[in-house]
């Protein structure tokens, strides 16, 4: 039985593969040449340092791979912990569909964008002190969002496990990540709040250097309250992608159930963006900015939070009501270009704003940027096209959805407690 | 509020347990170190320009001697060769000279940003890198109010650059290189209360001479660096916008957050959890009956 279910697996595999033939396909010849010039770009980044390669300078020490890769990365995966939460612990069941490739795409990204981390770390062979032990900098932000990086990793990985005993068809193995599954979700989601709103608090000590517009005290809330809907949109785009790219071997309640999911998403977005709105215009009323809304760093500010907070708010009020697909995702990709804006307006444009000098960064380091999301979704691809992301897990899983067993195992030990007394 | 006998008793007695007990109670927590920070005084009045300080800087590390000089209109930085310099400014009583160099605050951003523990305020007042500890990942230079610490961008080992106070000389009893270099006596080394005593004695001893305000006793918490001038500092491209507010406090809020979320959070989730969960349960039993 066991042996049929993985000589079925690997049909399934060269089935997948064999028909798509087309290796040559525009995309992957795209990321195969951006993968290979990253590799040589790395390689001359490790030989001859950093220097070299990315276009930081005393003045502004970060680059794009922590900028872009590692901060604003991060607050796009905040997808999983929001779905996490609307599925497991406010038992909604209807996002249920989405859960393993919201999952997924944060386990990855998570892996890939701490790796943007170690290519950006000047001593990148140092990188165990923080975590063994001997040099402990507990009054560091940054050791904070390390050491949950490092952790939600393993939630995440926990998260999704039970998909990969689903592929290789671990029975035993399974049930057992599967009950470990609600503790996980609620220390993953624990976490995130505090390492999404941790990457802004990195930037509290630089209080002069930032521009008054873009910091407060309150960053680390608006950073948490905006990788919620960050990581919302991200999903919105990447299951509209996802429903073309795997139509073929998407099951039937994946796409029957995509739009009414995507219409809710939209709604949560809108209520968050409302909040997040609210929470930036009282910080900018607290902080009495409005006195820099004259200048070129105020219209800049303006087209951020107008342009790509309020209108995309909008547009998903707009989009739900009216049951507009198009709409929505148009929003969606409004919200994606306005976190990046916003993180990288905190990050590198409105940082030491006094100097009036822009840190553009070079050719070399976009590549590399790229290079590792192309990664991120040629591995996403591998692993959805093998393991039931997007396919109903196999008939030995029994009622097929966790959610049930989980409820069964609260249910019975309640049953357990009832006798023993 | 009038006094009586009652209330001037009560307030006596009070005083008198606190004077008796007060010490014993208090002392229980945060052992005052008999160390003192030590620090280096600067006074821009005497500074010729010299340069001498520089020079000694360099042959105390093995850097490049600086070949430009202090110029009015020209900027001069540290970097990853150079760790400290002179400036010169056209001010209101004449050119003037200021130093740059680490400031070695009391306590410094530099250290609560690196989560390794190698940007380190010692006992003894410097704030030193350790090699063997940092990562490169450069948390220090977003921190750094001063953006005091240097990174060596073209090297594939890269060392973060900045003053250390000479912490080896000084801990075998010697002074720091600048100090020791300087013919005017504009810089001079001691311990940090010290210095602050002597900077104020010269302003009261020279009130029109002086800016009345010592650089440092206050800024960002009070720094290991004091510097005096004859003008006002901002004339001197120094930074007074700072603060006084040790810098990081602006963390503490945030990271005092941190347990109380990661246990509060848990257990409301856990309790939404049973709660949904029961209630479904509810309606989906009584769908069935």
């Amino acid at each position: 039985m066991k042996s049929e279910q993985q000589t079925g697996v690997f049909k399934f595999i060269l089935h997948e593969l064999k028909p798509k033939g087309k290796i040559f396909t525009p995309f992957n010849v795209i990321s195969a040449l951006t993968i290979s010039a990253a590799a040589i770009i790395l390689f001359i980044r490790f030989t001859k340092g950093l220097g070299s390669v990315i276009h930081a300078s005393q003045d502004a020490p970060w680059g794009l791979w922590i900028n872009f890769n590692v901060i604003t990365g991060v607050a796009f995966a905040g997808g999983a912990f929001v779905v996490t939460f609307m599925v497991y612990i406010l038992g909604m069941e209807k996002y249920r569909p989405i859960v393993r490739a919201t999952v997924l795409y944060a386990l990855l990204s998570y892996i890939f964008y701490a790796g943007a981390l170690l290519l950006d770390l000047g001593r990148p062979w140092k990188v165990i002190n923080p975590i063994i032990g001997n040099s402990f900098g507990i009054s560091a932000v940054l050791f904070l969002v390390a050491w949950h990086f490092i952790l939600y990793m393993g939630s995440l990985f926990i998260e999704f496990f039970p998909t990969v005993t689903e592929w290789i068809g671990l029975k035993k193995q399974r049930k057992f990540f599967v009950s470990l599954t609600l503790g996980v979700v609620i220390f993953g989601i624990a976490l995130s709040t505090l390492h999404q709103s941790g990457l802004g608090a990195l930037f509290l000590m630089a209080k002069t250097k930032i521009h008054p517009l873009w910091y407060s005290e309150f960053i680390p809330i608006l950073f948490f309250i905006s990788s919620i809907f960050a990581g919302l949109s991200l999903v919105i785009i990447l299951e509209s992608i996802n429903q073309r790219v795997f139509k073929r071997i998407m099951s039937y309640v994946f796409k029957s159930s995509h739009k009414n999911i995507m219409l809710s998403l939209a709604k949560t977005c809108a209520v968050t963006l409302f909040v997040y709105f609210s929470m930036t215009v009282l910080v900018f009323i607290h902080g009495k900015n409005y006195v820099y809304l004259g200048s070129p760093w105020g219209y800049w500010y303006l087209l951020e939070v107008i342009g790509f907070v309020v209108i995309p708010c909008a547009l998903f009020i707009y989009g739900y009501r009216n049951l507009n697909l198009l709409v929505v995702r148009l929003a969606a990709v409004m919200v994606i270009v306005g976190i990046i804006l916003n993180r990288l307006n905190i990050s590198t444009f409105a940082y030491h704003w006094q100097e009036n000098m822009i840190h553009f960064p070079t050719w070399m380091e976009v590549v590399v940027s790229l290079a590792v999301i192309f990664v991120q979704i040629l591995v996403f691809r591998w692993i959805v096209r093998r393991m039931p992301v997007y396919t109903e897990s196999p008939e030995w899983v029994g009622s097929n959805v966790e959610f049930k067993s989980l409820t069964k195992n609260i249910k019975k030990k309640r049953q357990w407690k009832v006798l023993a007394k | 509020m009038g006094i009586n006998r009652r209330n001037f008793l009560k307030t006596l007695g009070a005083t008198g347990a606190t004077l008796t007990f007060g010490k014993s109670f208090g002392s229980t927590k945060g052992k005052k170190s008999d160390k003192e920070f030590y620090g280096i005084l600067y006074d821009s009045v005497l500074c010729t320009a010299c340069q001498n300080c520089e020079y000694a800087c360099s042959d105390q590390y093995e850097l490049p001697y600086s070949t430009d000089f202090p110029e009015v209109g020209l900027v001069r930085k540290t970097d990853e060769k150079r760790r400290v310099v002179l400036n010169s400014y056209e001010t209101s009583k004449g050119e003037q000279y200021i130093r740059n160099s680490c400031n070695h605050c009391n306590s410094p951003a530099c250290a609560s940003a690196c989560l390794t523990k190698a940007m380190y305020k010692t006992e003894e007042g410097p704030v030193i890198w350790r090699e063997d500890k940092c990562m490169g990942c450069r948390s220090c230079m977003i921190a750094c109010p001063f953006d005091v610490p240097k990174f060596e961008y073209d090297s594939p080992n890269p060392k973060i650059q900045k003053c250390r106070m000479c912490y080896e000389v000084m801990k075998d009893g010697g002074i720091p290189a600048c100090v020791d270099a300087c013919p005017q006596e504009a810089i001079i080394f001691g311990k940090r209360r010290d210095l602050l005593e002597i900077a104020k004695a010269r302003i009261y001893a020279k009130p029109d001479m002086y800016y009345h305000e010592v650089y440092g006793e206050h800024e960002v918490g009070g720094t290991g660096l004091l510097y005096l001038s004859s003008v006002p500092f901002e004339e001197l491209g120094m930074k007074t916008d700072l603060g006084t507010t040790a810098y990081p406090e602006y963390n503490k809020t945030f990271l005092y957050s941190v347990p109380a979320v990661l246990v509060l959070w848990p257990a409301f989730m856990l309790g939404l959890n049973n709660s949904v969960m029961e209630r479904k349960n509810k309606i989906a039993k009584d769908k069935m009956n």
